[in-house]
């Protein structure tokens, strides 16, 4: 049932890329905890606004934990405390009065800071630009029932383009490391048949991008799978490195 | 609005001659083309990058065109058609139950209740299997059967199995599809793509769209862009009433730049109110969250049977799953047996107001309903609905804190799940930019594509309806009739930005980015986007009256009033600043809140997604009137936003399909 809870926020600002950021703390009273942890945000802007100051910024968009928008590291986790879910999925129900809560834009090197808590990841496009596709032209295609694909590979092959490319696995990652986002689409073209053609140069080319943009490599922590509001597995990454394996001794 | 004059200019929309079936294919065969040479001297804007946008982009470029590409996103992939849930429809007949062309071109026009065109529809369902087979080859994982082939499922307003999905993420797996082609293009060199960059006007040289204004929404600055022609696929005007399961950036600001340049809106009274949505909360709610269509596949609607049940469940003394079958009135199965809970959304969402308005409300609000699965949780075992559903609990009792896959009770040897509490709240909107055939508004060389133009959906639109106009428009409708306007520009160089044209645009543009932080007022944008949509959403939402209408309109000019003069925005123009950027888009909602107003006040009937309350049939059904109402409703801009716009009507005629009453109860 409803309640309202009071507490601290301590929140990161930064008037821009170039500036020098600090956090600062605002007194929050009262807030229904059936609201959603971005309406309480919402909240603390149009309390900003009303005394003249200028708004916290932030990355939102869906509000349904699909867009892949939302990237605040809430209590030292990215999307917050819940798991399996984004931050515009977490609601206030799981803090408690008198809780401090830290608001802090993703942390990483690959994700320069835009303003506040924006950052931008620009990065992980080039990535998928760099293969993260089946080379086909429209208008080509065969019947989509041409070729059957197994029921555990269409399944697999789904769990892993689930990915929403928030970017939480890099900040989460002490490496700074974009392998389970690279892992994710690589793998859901591996478990297909439509992308097997060009497997080899697609993994080659998207890790080749990612190591080129400054992102760190994988030492198999574990952190990013933890973190994932999606849940992509770290098999997807044992599934890549077996794909770059076989690509490279292909060479 | 009868003081409308009738403009005597004609509408041409363009439609090919010869019997419906063949109407496409004559056209392919006859359209000016333009050859590879030619088409590397060709530029084209496109805005937007959902599923018209980023398709369109994607084939353009593959042809051989340069592409601009802008969104206002952090990335092309974030465009609200990744929010789109259940499916998407197409003719294939897998499942051999009497699917074809015909029938889902059938099914379109009557979901839309006899109001869209009937050649653009045909259209639809005949590219509507290409996209299937584009989908696949692209590596989008549909849900498979065991046997390895394409599954399906039900949606409303049909009687066969067309529904292709991916879990309840099919719109993010087809706009992901879109985004890879995209992005291989990106990479060819053939698009380039303008992240967070907003249009804020289109540049009109003789009459033809040449180019766009955007700000850079990072550095703050005006930019200028040129091409030969100009695509918007900007979605829909959802947010006019705040809370809409729309995202939070969408906006029709785009669709009103062109608007004011004198392209036509059409039929803007035709919004889509979904059924099956989380009920609203409380005051600071930001948005509303959809559920998917396809749970109505195996959950139940209802309310209680008994007045004194439903008052019970208001005060929170009993639950759901207190009151047993026998006293649960599962209204759209006894009102519409053919049907039942797979009536199409504007009926269910009527059908739902009916009860809530009659007192039924199962919620502290009166305003909502049950949606359960109690039967096929019993007949299916709760492993299968799970793996149907999975997601869709799992985000449902994120938000509400009920588990609707949990056994709440036991009556008489029965067992009893949570049910999931659901209200209809603004989910589309079928209304857009007027476009012809050929997907060309009327300014020459400026199209629209998706939800952004009115084209295919008629008053309603029917479930996985959207994601297969705005690929069918994006892959395979526009890409060839574009053709058709580009043969004769090839002789036309690439445009410079420094012209006169290019300078009164961003000249305007700057200005009305500076009025806006002149204002100095008090009140935030929120606030009174809030107060907008609580205006239109009692006033102009799922039952209208002429007296309501004509209260909306003078709300809404006290609100522009209010907007003028007392809206505050922190900060400068310099960087990005987030209330400027809503503040621009504040502006058009209200514009947009009008024309919706100044239609349905047109528009004396009820059709679809628009109800008139003077306009029902004594069961409380919607009551057409084709005599004086069979057309499109086309509206143009009148030089500034507080004067009326005028009414053109587009005649519609239908060839193939018999207009009647439509009836899902037998």
């Amino acid at each position: 049932m409803e309640t309202n809870i009071s507490f601290k926020l301590k929140v990161w600002r930064q008037a821009n890329a170039h500036a020098e950021g600090r956090f600062e703390t605002y007194e929050m009273h009262d807030i229904p905890t059936d609201t959603s942890f971005l309406e309480m945000m919402d909240i603390l802007n149009e309390q900003l606004i009303e005394k003249g100051e200028e708004p916290v910024t932030f990355d939102h968009d869906c509000r349904e934990g699909i867009c892949g928008m939302c990237s605040l590291y809430v209590n030292g986790h990215p999307h917050g405390p819940a798991t399996g879910a984004t931050t515009c999925q977490l609601y206030m129900r799981r803090f408690h009065d008198g809780d401090t809560i830290t608001v802090e834009p993703w942390r990483s090197a690959a994700f320069p800071v835009i303003k506040d808590l924006m950052v931008n990841r620009n990065a992980f496009d080039q990535i998928q630009q760099a293969g993260g596709y089946v080379s086909f032209q429209t208008g080509g295609a065969q019947d989509a029932n041409a070729i059957p694909i197994s029921k555990e590979a269409a399944d697999e092959a789904m769990d892993s383009a689930t990915c929403i490319g928030c970017g939480a696995c890099v900040a989460a990652c002490k490496n700074g490391s974009a392998m389970l986002f690279l892992s994710a689409k690589v793998s859901q073209f591996a478990l297909l048949p439509q992308g097997r053609a060009e497997a080899k140069r697609r993994v080659k080319a998207m890790l080749a991008k990612m190591d080129e943009l400054g992102f760190g490599n994988c030492t198999n922590t574990g952190a990013c799978a933890a973190e994932c509001p999606k849940n992509i597995k770290l098999s997807n990454i044992a599934r890549l490195n077996r794909e770059f394996l076989c690509a490279k001794c292909s060479d | 609005m009868e003081e409308n004059k009738m403009n005597a200019q004609p509408i041409d929309s363009k439609i090919p001659e010869g019997p419906i079936a063949e109407k496409w294919t004559n056209y392919k065969a006859h359209q000016k083309l333009v050859n590879p040479a030619n088409k590397r001297k060709l530029d084209i804007i496109v805005v937007g990058t959902g599923l018209a946008g980023a398709s369109a982009a994607a084939t353009l470029g593959e042809m051989g065109f340069n592409v601009l590409n802008f969104c206002i996103q952090d990335s092309p992939r974030r465009a609200h058609s990744i929010a789109a849930q259940g499916g998407i429809n197409a003719a294939k007949n897998y499942q051999n139950d009497g699917d074809s062309v015909y029938r889902l071109f059938y099914d379109t026009v009557k979901g839309g209740d006899y109001r869209a065109r009937e050649a653009n529809v045909y259209r639809l369902a005949e590219v509507s299997n290409n996209i299937i087979d584009q989908c696949v080859a692209q590596g989008v994982p549909f849900a498979r059967e065991y046997g390895g082939l394409l599954a399906n499922r039900s949606f409303g307003g049909a009687q066969v199995s067309r529904t292709f999905y991916a879990k309840g993420q099919t719109g993010q797996q087809l706009l992901l599809g879109a985004y890879s082609s995209l992005n291989r293009m990106i990479h060819a060199g053939k698009v380039k793509s303008y992240n967070r960059y907003e249009m804020h006007d289109v540049v009109i040289i003789d009459g033809r769209a040449r180019g766009i204004i955007a700000k850079n929404l990072v550095t703050g600055k005006l930019e200028r862009f040129a091409a030969h022609a100009v695509v918007i696929a900007t979605g829909g005007y959802g947010n006019t009433y705040f809370l809409s399961t729309n995202a939070m950036g969408c906006n029709c600001s785009a669709a009103m730049a062109c608007y004011r340049h004198g392209a036509y809106f059409a039929n803007p009274a035709y919004v889509q109110i979904h059924p099956t949505c989380i009920p609203v909360h409380g005051d600071k709610q930001s948005k509303l969250t959809l559920m998917s269509e396809s749970l109505r596949n195996d959950g139940r609607i209802w309310v209680p049977k008994n007045i004194e049940d439903a008052k019970k469940l208001q005060s929170g003394q009993i639950k759901g799953s207190d009151i047993p079958e026998e006293e649960r009135d599962y209204y759209l199965e006894r009102r519409y047996p053919a049907f039942g809970n797979l009536v199409p959304r504007d009926v269910a969402s009527r059908a739902a107001k009916e009860r809530c308005d009659k007192g039924y409300g199962v919620n502290n609000t009166g305003k909502a309903v049950f949606l359960d699965f109690s039967e096929a949780i019993n007949r299916l075992g709760i492993d299968v609905i799970r793996q149907r559903y999975g997601n869709l609990f799992d985000m449902y009792e994120e938000i509400t804190d009920v588990n609707p896959g949990e056994l709440a009770n036991e009556i008489n040897g029965v067992k009893y799940y949570n049910p999931m509490m659901i209200y209809p709240a603004i989910h589309y909107t079928m209304g857009g930019i007027w476009v012809d055939y050929e997907l060309q508004t009327s300014i020459k060389g400026l199209f629209a594509i998706g939800e952004c133009n009115f084209s295919d959906h008629g008053a309603n639109r029917l479930g996985a309806s959207a994601l297969m106009q705005g690929l069918a428009d994006g892959y395979f409708v526009l890409p060839y009739t574009i053709q058709n306007y580009l043969s004769d520009q090839i002789t036309v160089p690439h445009f410079s930005t420094d012209s006169k044209e290019f300078d009164e645009a961003e000249k305007r543009v700057q200005k009305n980015l500076d009025d806006l932080m002149s204002i100095k007022g008090k009140r935030s944008v929120d606030s009174i986007h809030k107060e907008l949509g609580n205006v239109m959403w009692e006033y102009v939402g799922m039952a209208r009256t002429k007296e309501s209408l004509e209260t909306a309109l003078k709300k809404l000019k006290e609100l522009r009033k209010e907007f003028e003069t007392n809206l505050f925005i922190p900060g400068t123009q310099e960087g990005m600043n987030i209330e400027l950027d809503k503040a621009f888009r504040l502006r058009d909602f209200i514009t947009m809140g009008e024309l919706i107003a100044y239609d349905a006040l047109n528009r004396h009937e009820s059709c679809g997604g628009h109800f008139r309350e003077e306009h029902q049939t004594e069961e409380g059904e919607a009551k057409r009137d084709d005599e004086n109402f069979f057309y499109v409703a086309c509206w143009k801009y009148n030089g500034n936003d507080e004067t009326a716009p005028t009414l053109i009507k587009e005649p519609l005629h239908y060839e193939a399909i018999k207009v009647q009453t439509r009836n899902y109860k037998s």
